[in-house]
């Protein structure tokens, strides 16, 4: 079995990020991310399940890792070497038990939520984010029965999805995936909660208008989650800015009102709102911005385009940026973070939500497995971290790692796309 | 010698190069023989005292009018309306016909001791015109004397308050049109008939009126009823427009109609072989072209823009009228058939045209996209009487560079039509339906055009339903040279080189197809028999 390990190495950090000049993804070939024989990391404790990886997708995070240009601050939050990978299905070859205690027979497929908050580490009484079902918040991801990672994939007692090598998953971490999905379904489960969670906590109400910034998997994914009904439907008008034409397609295919290029999407939603122009600000402008993207241009783009008083939701990691602070200052914006996923309280809604839950309806309802675009092997995986890294550009969506052995593959439908 | 009359010639073996324009350049193109190319009359004789023939016409009146000095008096309200920087084109060198026909009114009237005299151009929904744009108009004279006294206003078709409803007409169509006009006792409008579109009741019915009046004769159906709008009589602009007019007439103030015709001396010296048909060029125009075909092609596209957005035509006035409406506008429609009108025998499956750099919409700016279209399917390719020049389901080939580009000052509201409407869909109906009255109304664009020198944000919509008629008769459109995601989004294909084109029209029109070249400018119209 075979492993991408990620080790800390100062030199090759320093090499990844040079390389990465190139392009995105250009790291791995020359960074810290090593091929190795693997075996199975010993289960940390009770409650703990082999997951055997089916597919795992690289994502932005990943991206930035690898490229040696994630923020300085996730350093204490991570151990090394780890094996990345967090958007993870998998198959619990001797079974387990779910996040709600229900026993997964052998040969259960599930999905990891990778969080590893107080549950995974043992931490009695878990703290009060984890306690209210916020994992995502919880500040205990450096301490516990684990070694520093705040999640799956950034943990080296966990190991991680880009491994054909079992992983570690924690019961409270478990998801069965619904027989109805094919692995591709099931590996767009993780970003598919991130946009729900960023969804639900942005308060969008009826009769929004709405911009969405990146087209991406996040940005898919988040005018999905806007246009289907995870919680109760709200018709809010989405516009959303795309950077190439089958992005552009597939955003009016999940319910994106308006689609125009990015340079466009200010003229759009000062359209769409009926705003002024003010020294290349908008005088109104979008009641809500998810910044899919999390560059210094996108969130500048997203201050000057959201009304006063709008809320601006950073889905897409941001690393060290610089921007303008003035108009959220003078216009009384809020910007907002949205990590991760946990438990939902979608309005009107009679009982909390697992993000998780409402995610896998949401890829169920809006078929997001399509966006599945390119499967690798583990062996190339640097032409699968450089074809992530341009992904837009050669019109792909997501790219994952394809684990699965040839009898595994021939058993899922859809399996290869 | 007197000018020769237009031109059909037939390709030959022996037949040199065509001129075709392509923007700010332009190129020699060898037609296959059997082609026809059709060359605009030479330009007619201009009038040799026009200001003798000015006085003549406000003194001597067409139609059921009174010769203008007695209709004016000392207590009245009188208001001049005139043309804005949409005629002629290119702009006519100084001084222009505005100037000289503006200053005897004004002189006439201070003889009969009126002094409520106000200024107005009328631009519907055009963009407001620069200061040395008017002073270029009207003479540094004119200008001094009103404007500063806010004696000379531009029409807002956005200010309520500055709009008279006159009714409805039998068709149920608003006509509402600028207060001061409306409310004056007497209105006189100052036209340049550029062309055979221009004039008659549009002047006032569209030159002083609002959107919501304008909307009414402003939309595809309309368009694609007007076969051609340059034919009034077979056109539905036109009726709309008579309809509208008769009710001011009824209703509104004393209108004292002015219409002048200008020749087709279109370019100046420098540059005359323009104009030439080019077996008649000689060594100088020989030099002349590759002079300056040399020098463009090394020249940035802005700059040459700036090179021929600064060249005034030397036409001269070949008519003056003035009187009742209806009446001088059939004398002046005879005078622009005269400069203009070419016999054409029968159709062709494939019409090319080299669009030159200016349209009605971008004098002083940028021809984006959306004039592009406007320019070859909207005036170009109506221009004639009876037929289209090319036959139903037949290929128009254009040659211009269609720069993605646009003037952000001037063409705000295109650039966002061009972004979010166009990526939806093409077909002027729906985006009548889809989206013309979010544009209309949008008080971003509103405030532009009030304040700025923006086209009204339903300006775009116009230009696409110009095109409308040809859209509906032309089985495909192909721009040579253009850029081609430029082209494509407006619906078109886009080709390399004239042959390639040629080849490509093939797939539509059939193998072996008749080709016509329509050489313009100058400006022609062709009577298709």
């Amino acid at each position: 079995m075979k492993a991408l390990v990620f080790e800390r190495n100062l030199p090759r950090f320093a090499a990844s990020r040079v390389a990465s000049v190139l392009g995105s993804g250009r790291g791995a070939g020359i960074g810290p991310l090593q091929l190795v024989e693997a075996g199975a990391p010993e289960l940390p404790g009770d409650g703990w399940f082999h997951l055997t990886p089916l597919l795992s997708g690289i994502c932005g995070s990943d991206l930035a890792t690898v490229d040696g240009r994630s923020s300085r601050y996730f350093e204490d939050l991570v151990s090394f070497p780890f094996v990345p990978g967090h958007e993870v299905v998998g198959v619990l070859e001797a079974g387990g038990t779910d996040h709600t205690g229900r026993s997964l027979a052998p040969g259960t497929r599930a999905v990891i939520e990778p969080v590893l908050g107080c549950a995974p580490r043992h931490i009695h009484p878990v703290c009060p984010y984890c306690a209210e079902g916020r994992t995502g918040l919880c500040g205990n991801v450096a301490f516990g029965a684990l070694e520093p990672g705040l999640q799956t994939g950034f943990c080296t007692d966990t190991g991680g999805g880009w491994s054909t090598a079992p992983l570690c998953a924690h019961t409270s971490q478990l998801h069965a995936v619904p027989e109805s999905f094919s692995d591709e379904d099931a590996v767009m489960v993780e970003p598919t909660a991130c946009a729900v969670h960023a969804v639900l906590s942005a308060g969008v109400a009826d009769g929004d208008v709405v911009a969405v910034i990146g087209a991406g998997t996040l940005g898919l994914a988040t005018t999905a989650a806007l246009h289907y009904p995870v919680g109760p439907a709200t018709s809010c008008t989405v516009l959303v800015g795309a950077k190439y034409a089958f992005q552009r397609t597939r955003a009016e295919a999940l319910g994106a009102d308006t689609v125009v290029s990015p340079d466009q999407l200010a003229r759009a939603v000062r359209r769409q709102s009926g705003s002024l122009v003010l020294a290349g600000r908008l005088t109104d402008g979008a009641d809500v911005v998810f910044d899919c993207v999390g560059s210094s241009e996108s969130i500048t783009q997203a201050l000057a385009m959201v009304r006063p008083r709008g809320r601006v939701v950073l889905v897409g990691m941001p690393g060290r940026v610089t921007v303008d602070l003035a108009p959220l200052w003078h216009r009384e914006l809020t910007l907002v973070g949205a990590y991760a996923y946990g438990t939902e309280s979608p309005p009107g809604a009679a009982e909390p939500h697992r993000t998780f839950g409402l995610a896998i309806g949401l890829v169920a309802s809006a078929g997001l497995g399509s966006l599945v675009s390119a499967a690798y092997p583990l062996e190339r995986y640097e032409e699968a971290i450089a074809h992530a890294g341009a992904a837009g550009r050669r019109g792909a969506v997501k790219v994952v790692f394809d684990l699965r052995n040839r009898n595994h593959r021939n058993d899922r439908k859809g399996s290869t796309r | 010698m007197s000018p020769r009359p237009g031109f059909v010639l037939d390709v030959d073996r022996s037949t040199p190069p065509t001129l075709f324009w392509h923007g700010e350049r332009f190129s020699l193109e060898r037609l296959p023989e059997g082609s026809r190319v059709i060359y605009a009359p030479e330009p007619i004789e201009p009038l040799k005292d026009p200001s003798a023939a000015i006085r003549a016409a406000l003194t001597h009146p067409v139609g059921d009018q009174e010769p203008l000095p007695s209709l004016l008096r000392p207590d009245m309200k009188l208001t001049i309306a005139f043309d804005d920087i949409s005629l002629p084109l290119p702009p006519m060198e100084r001084p222009d016909i505005r100037q000289l026909v503006i200053e005897q009114v004004l002189d006439m009237a201070a003889e009969a001791g009126v002094d409520d005299v106000a200024l107005i151009v009328a631009l519907a929904l055009h963009r407001r015109m620069t200061e040395p744009e008017l002073r270029h108009a009207l003479g540094d004279r004119i200008y001094d004397a009103f404007a500063p006294n806010g004696l000379l206003t531009q029409h807002d078709a956005e200010d309520p308050d500055a709009l008279t409803h006159l009714g409805l007409t039998d068709e149920g169509e608003d006509v509402e049109i600028n207060r001061r006009a409306a409310e004056s006792d007497l209105l006189v409008y100052v036209n340049i008939n550029l062309v055979a579109m221009d004039g008659g009741h549009k002047s006032v019915a569209t030159g002083l009126a609002s959107y919501k009046s304008l909307r009414h004769h402003h939309n595809p159906l309309t368009m694609q009823r007007s076969k051609s709008f340059m034919d009034q009589h077979r056109s539905e602009l036109h009726s709309a427009n008579w309809r509208m007019g008769r009710l001011i007439a009824e209703v509104g103030p004393t209108i004292f109609q002015i219409e002048t015709t200008l020749n087709n001396d279109t370019f100046p010296t420098a540059v005359k072989f323009l104009q030439k048909r080019e077996w008649e060029w000689k060594a100088k125009d020989r030099m002349g072209y590759l002079a300056a075909s040399t020098a463009l092609d090394r020249t940035p596209a802005r700059y040459a823009r700036q090179i021929f957005q600064s060249v005034k035509a030397p036409h001269r006035m070949t008519s003056v009228q003035a009187g009742e409406v209806e009446a001088v506008h059939a004398i002046t429609t005879d005078h622009v058939w005269v400069q203009q009108g070419v016999v054409v025998e029968g159709q062709t499956d494939i019409l090319t045209m080299g669009l030159p750099y200016i349209s009605p919409y971008n004098v002083n700016s940028i021809l984006n996209p959306i004039l592009v279209a406007c320019l070859g399917l909207g005036y170009l390719f109506n221009m004639y009487r009876g037929k289209p020049l090319v036959r139903e389901g037949g290929v128009l080939i254009m040659t211009h560079p269609t720069p993605w580009e646009f003037n952000p000052v001037h063409h705000p509201s295109y650039i966002d039509f061009f972004e979010q409407v166009l990526t939806e869909t093409t077909d002027p109906v729906e985006v009548a339906d889809r989206f013309e009255e979010s544009f209309a109304t949008d008080p971003w664009y509103i405030h532009l055009y009030r304040t700025g020198h923006a086209y009204h944000g339903v300006h775009p919509f116009y230009m696409w339903y110009w095109c409308a008629h040809a859209l509906q008769h032309l089985g495909g459109v192909i721009i040579v040279g253009g850029d081609a995601a430029a082209v494509h989004r407006l619906g078109f294909r886009a080709a390399s080189t004239l042959a390639d084109a040629l080849e490509m029209a093939t797939d539509v029109v059939g193998p072996s197809p008749t080709l016509t070249h329509l050489h313009a400018p100058p400006i022609l119209m062709a009577d298709v028999q």
